[in-house]
């Protein structure tokens, strides 16, 4: 039974909570939807821990679909970036959820409790599925099983508030055309090619004279999961979307569906594609450097005049994304580490902050920023989650965002760009502003004249998950060398090129 | 996690974290009260008995963190700031405010962290660790000024470790090594940007002139026993690694005789007592950056003798003014004076605090200050010697004559407060004996300086020339006081015609001044309403309603879409060559 399980990981971190949504579903009942889910969510998590124990030397899991062996079969491929990617989705579920619980209590109508489950999981599914997958129309697939969820978390925010349903719908019609995109670039690649395996893919491209379908396949590809990521100006959808989304779905999609999209550019930039020259090389560093520094700044600058807290996190967000665009374009392993790092720390922090800003509106039932006046008397643990994850936003040392901050200065310098690591120095200035907008409210504004219903601190389902999560960027502020050793391990398969690198070891039922 | 705490357990920095982490569990009072007397105790004995060379090894992100690094620098720094932090704590005895109890422990901790730090990231760590931890000394006063104090502070405090950081990660690229130990190399002229920048940073908690203003802001705007505290770590901890990483730098000579020179004009004029202390504390600040900038034996143990002494006498007038304006609510020299009657003891202390700060011999400054003085006379800096001989004299009349004139005799103000409480006075007189007994032995004090001494400071010649300097400053003091020309009286003056360039003089200061202050506040004014101008353009366009902020149409969104993906398409099919 363990042999079995172990042996077909991949999967069954996968099609658990696939199978798991419609069986919620079908019992039709929300307590019983909650604890299939926490079940599935938890295993799915332990599974991810225990591939990024195994790929932690530098080798790679293969498993074949069904036994069908690629570029055949469709094939799931882990290595280090793929299952970092997969710890912060699978972490981030499992901790969201019972949030969740508590949180959907107030800001959806008890009919729709046991859909936002099922829905949840096959979100969670299909951001799963596009960080294992090997097959490059398998990313396709689970993107758009992640998508179509997304789309309708969103929607259920409409009980809050109404715009939700118009975000839902930006984000539907971009959320497609960006999706087209990338499916017209596959196709192009498999004119060029002949095959959708990724690892085929790579050998096929490296052995094949330059032309022009492959390159209009590059830029496709890019820009059609740029909007995925957010990349600016492509981010108008994010604000919306995060802003009027139930609490639960603002912090789980913050911290891990813009990063699932940013990693299929990066598997695509470098193992399918080779980034370490020509036009992918040049579509890094005149395309997505300056438009990764000008979200840095221009996102912050329109955070600090967000009047509505979730929206500034949402832009702080589009932000954040830059500092992890940034680090790809240095193109050396410590400038990709960095960006993975970012990854994994920001998941942690912004979905700390956005569970922490969604306790204080389940509280005051308002995310404008007058609403957060005297928090800290009213609510300290939820206040102060808020002032630890916003250092850490600002990258204040002993919290985790210092280490992605120096990480990324380091690999600014290793490449010798000096101007670079001032646009990191500057924008965190602009951090500090926002977040000290929030402190300052928190701390020293008196608290609302209570009506009826004085504000008290936030149910424990709450508080737990949010203040796990800020223990985690503490602990990770200080004892890095775990995730900055699986982000080098990662970098380095990626930089390497190919998708080929590394000792492959094989699981599930090797045949056919 | 486990490697740093296991390296955390070898620094006294531990003791501190844990008292900060258990008080608030305290009920206020006796137990929290002696919490923080112990805490200081233990640091100094796990620095007393930690054996010397590097140890409390970590790592993070790959670089090796030296989180204890033993010398005897370090551990002179260490064990007066240990001092400090207990004699501050004997001061705070009334207090029963958690946070700045909490606030004082972290501030003492990370201050000692710095001075054990091995390497920079470290000492970066701890530096914004006493920028954040002070803050909350100011802001505990509760006044709304006391709040945008705090916030200027904050801001130049967390700058400061910014531009370190900056400076640390430049240098670490150009020499691969974040190993905190001496920069100076081939001198100035052959110092990457990095090296400047860290310059820069120490500068600034240093108070370096023009980048000082943040001091006379802050200190005076803390709590009672905050500024007690405040005054003691932040700016020695910057001599402190000036010293460690710049001694010799033969421009910080002439950098510390500015610094002695011109905060004694401004003190002498300025009417709030704790900021006349503020700026002499700027002064005597610029002794210690001589004596790094001098850099030979001599001057380094001069300037750890200095700083050493100068916490302990700094920190006693501070304890005198508090305690005069803890119990009459103003440490202003106009508003005070005669209080002598009531508040005898404390009198006596702040003379002995006066005195020292003075450099009379038998008392703490002059076995220090002789140190310094000697190094530049032995190094033929004749004008930089000349200058802090008249610095000195400047010290004397600002601090050592006008605090405990204004404040205990003058004119007498009606004001007769009770004596200062018992706590107060105890802390008040440790630390006067512990400035007459440095002043007294002067070779206890030379047995902990980084380099061995053979100095003797009672020589007849050093003894002569600063009775010879205090005499005639006592003097100059007596005359202005006479024939009123001391800027703080304001009475009534009876003018001859044979004094009236006397008058004249002041009229004509006066009138610049005035000049000064109308243009200055002008500008304020002018860069207020530029400030606002740029504020309403940028939130026109950042703004919630902004440009970049709006909500736009989906087909808006996608023509950006399409643009982008055709700059992609034309820059990989048409710009570059196939």
């Amino acid at each position: 039974m363990l042999e079995g399980i172990v042996q077909n990981a991949p999967l069954l971190a996968i099609m658990l909570p696939l199978i798991a949504a419609p069986v919620a579903v079908l019992f039709g009942n929300k307590s019983v939807a909650f604890y299939i889910s926490g079940a599935t969510l938890v295993l799915s998590f332990a599974l991810c821990v225990y591939m990024a124990l195994l790929v932690s030397d530098g080798s790679i899991l293969s498993y074949h679909i069904g036994g069908w062996a690629p570029p055949i079969g469709i094939e799931y491929r882990i290595d280090a970036a793929n299952a970092m990617v997969m710890i912060i989705v699978s972490a981030m579920g499992a901790l969201v959820l019972p949030y969740a619980r508590a949180s959907i209590e107030k800001e959806i109508s008890p009919g729709h409790h046991t859909m936002f489950y099922a829905c949840y999981m096959l979100c969670f599914t299909g951001l799963m599925g596009v960080a294992a997958t090997g097959d490059a129309f398998n990313v396709f697939v689970f993107l758009e099983i992640s998508s179509l969820s997304t789309y309708v978390l969103v929607a259920m925010g409409a009980r809050q508030d109404k715009r939700a349903l118009s975000a839902a719908y930006d984000y539907l019609i971009l959320g497609t055309v960006g999706a087209t995109f990338f499916v017209i670039g596959l196709g192009f690649l498999y004119i060029a090619t002949g095959t959708l395996n990724m690892v085929d893919l790579a050998d096929k491209l490296a052995n094949s004279p330059d032309n022009k379908t492959i390159r209009a396949g590059f830029a496709l590809i890019v820009i059609g999961m740029g909007l995925k990521l957010a990349l600016f100006p492509l981010h108008r959808w994010l604000p919306g979307a995060y802003s009027y989304a139930p609490s639960a779905v603002s912090a789980f999609l913050a911290s891990t569906a813009t990063k699932v999209a940013l990693y299929v550019v990066i598997r695509f930039t470098f193992s399918v594609y080779d980034a370490s020259s020509g036009f992918e090389r040049t579509t890094l560093e005149y395309i997505i450097l300056p438009l990764a520094i000008t979200a840095m700044f221009t996102a912050s600058a329109v955070a600090i005049f967000q009047m509505n807290v979730k929206k500034l996190l949402a832009y702080s967000s589009v932000s954040q994304i830059g500092y992890m665009l940034l680090g790809l374009t240095y193109l050396n392993q410590t400038g990709v580490a960095a960006s993975f790092i970012h990854m994994f720390n920001h998941a942690m922090t912004k979905g700390a902050l956005f569970m922490a800003v969604g306790m204080v509106v389940w509280r005051t039932g308002s995310a404008l920023l007058p609403s957060f006046a005297g928090i800290g008397r009213t609510m300290p643990w939820t206040a102060a989650a808020i002032v630890v994850a916003g250092l850490s936003l600002i990258g204040v040392p002993a919290t985790a965002g210092f280490v992605s901050k120096w990480v990324l200065m380091a690999g600014a310098f290793e490449r010798g760009w000096w101007p670079v690591s001032f646009a990191i120095v500057g924008s965190s200035v602009l951090a500090v502003i926002y977040v000290w907008r929030l402190v300052e409210v928190m701390y020293f504004q008196e608290p609302k004249a209570t009506t009826k219903d004085p504000v008290r601190e936030a149910p424990l389902a709450m508080l737990v998950p949010t203040w796990i999560l800020i223990l985690a960027i503490v602990w990770f502020g200080i004892a890095a060398n775990a995730p900055v050793e699986l982000a080098r391990i990662a970098a380095d398969g990626l930089l390497a090129g190919g998708f080929d690198n590394g000792q492959t070891v094989i699981l599930g039922i090797p045949g056919r | 996690m486990i490697e740093f705490l296991t390296a955390l357990l070898e620094t006294p920095v531990l003791w501190f974290l844990l008292g900060a982490i258990v008080l608030p569990f305290i009920p206020a009072g006796t137990g929290r009260g002696l919490l923080t007397l112990v805490v200081p105790i233990i640091s100094a004995w796990v620095i007393w008995t930690a054996p010397q060379g590097l140890g409390g090894a970590a790592s993070l992100a790959g670089l090796d963190l030296t989180l204890m690094r033993v010398d005897k620098l370090s551990i002179v720094f260490g064990l007066i700031f240990s001092l400090a932090a207990f004699l501050a704590a004997i001061y705070a005895w009334h207090l029963r405010d958690t946070v700045q109890q909490v606030a004082t422990l972290l501030y003492a901790g990370t201050a000692i962290g710095a001075v054990f730090a091995g390497d920079l990231l470290t000492l970066f760590i701890y530096w914004e660790g006493t920028a954040l931890a002070s803050v909350f000394l100011i802001w505990a006063r509760g006044t709304e000024g006391a709040f945008h104090t705090g916030m200027r502070y904050l801001i130049i405090q967390i700058g400061s470790g910014v531009i370190l950081i900056a400076g640390v990660a430049l240098h670490y690229t150009q020499t691969g090594s974040i190993e905190f130990t001496s920069f100076t190399g081939e001198g100035p002229h052959s110092w990457g940007v990095g090296t400047w920048l860290i310059l820069l940073a120490f500068g600034i908690k240093c108070a370096f002139p023009l980048l000082h203003n943040w001091l006379q802001d802050s200190y005076p705007a803390a709590t009672v026993t905050g500024t007690v505290v405040l005054s003691a770590f932040t700016t020695k901890m910057a001599v402190y690694c000036l010293a460690r990483g710049f001694a010799g730098t033969e421009f910080l000579i002439y950098v510390g005789a500015i610094m002695t020179l011109f905060p004694i004009f401004l003190a002498e004029i300025e009417n709030d007592l704790r900021r006349v202390l503020s700026y002499s504390l700027n002064n005597q600040l610029g002794f210690m950056v001589v004596g790094v900038g001098v850099g030979t034996e001599l001057a380094l143990n001069g300037t750890a003798a200095h700083a050493f002494c100068h916490i302990l006498y700094k920190s006693l007038l501070f304890m005198s003014v508090g305690a005069v304006l803890h119990r009459t609510g103003t440490s202003k020299a106009s508003e005070l004076g005669g209080l002598y009657r009531t508040m005898p003891l404390t009198m006596v202390f702040c003379i002995i605090g006066a005195a020292s700060i003075s450099a009379f011999p038998l008392f703490s400054g002059f076995v220090s200050k002789s140190l310094i003085l000697s190094a530049t006379a032995d190094n033929q800096y004749p004008i930089v010697w000349a200058a802090l001989v008249f610095a000195s004299a400047g010290v004397l009349s600002h601090s050592g004559i006008k605090i405990p004139y204004f404040t205990f005799f003058a004119h007498d103000s009606g004001k007769r407060p009770a004596e200062a409480p018992t706590h107060m006075l105890i802390a008040m007189g440790l630390t006067a004996f512990a400035c007459v007994f440095i002043g007294v032995f002067p070779q206890t004090l030379y047995a902990l300086l980084p380099y061995s001494v053979d100095y003797v400071p009672y020589t007849w010649a050093h003894v002569l020339e600063q009775m010879q300097l205090l005499v005639f400053a006592l003097l100059a003091f007596a005359l202005l006081m006479k024939y009123g020309f001391f800027p703080e009286e304001k009475r009534g003056i009876n003018l001859d015609t044979d004094w009236s360039y006397r008058k004249m003089l002041p009229a004509i200061v006066g009138f610049s001044c005035q000049v000064i202050g109308a243009v200055w506040s002008e500008l304020m004014r002018g860069s207020h309403a530029a400030k606002n101008a740029i504020l309403d353009l940028l939130s026109g366009y950042y703004g919630p309603q902004g440009r970049a902020a709006q909500v736009q149409s989906t087909g808006l969104m996608v023509l950006w879409l399409a643009i982008l993906l055709g700059t992609a398409l034309v820059l990989n099919l048409v710009i570059l060559p196939s």
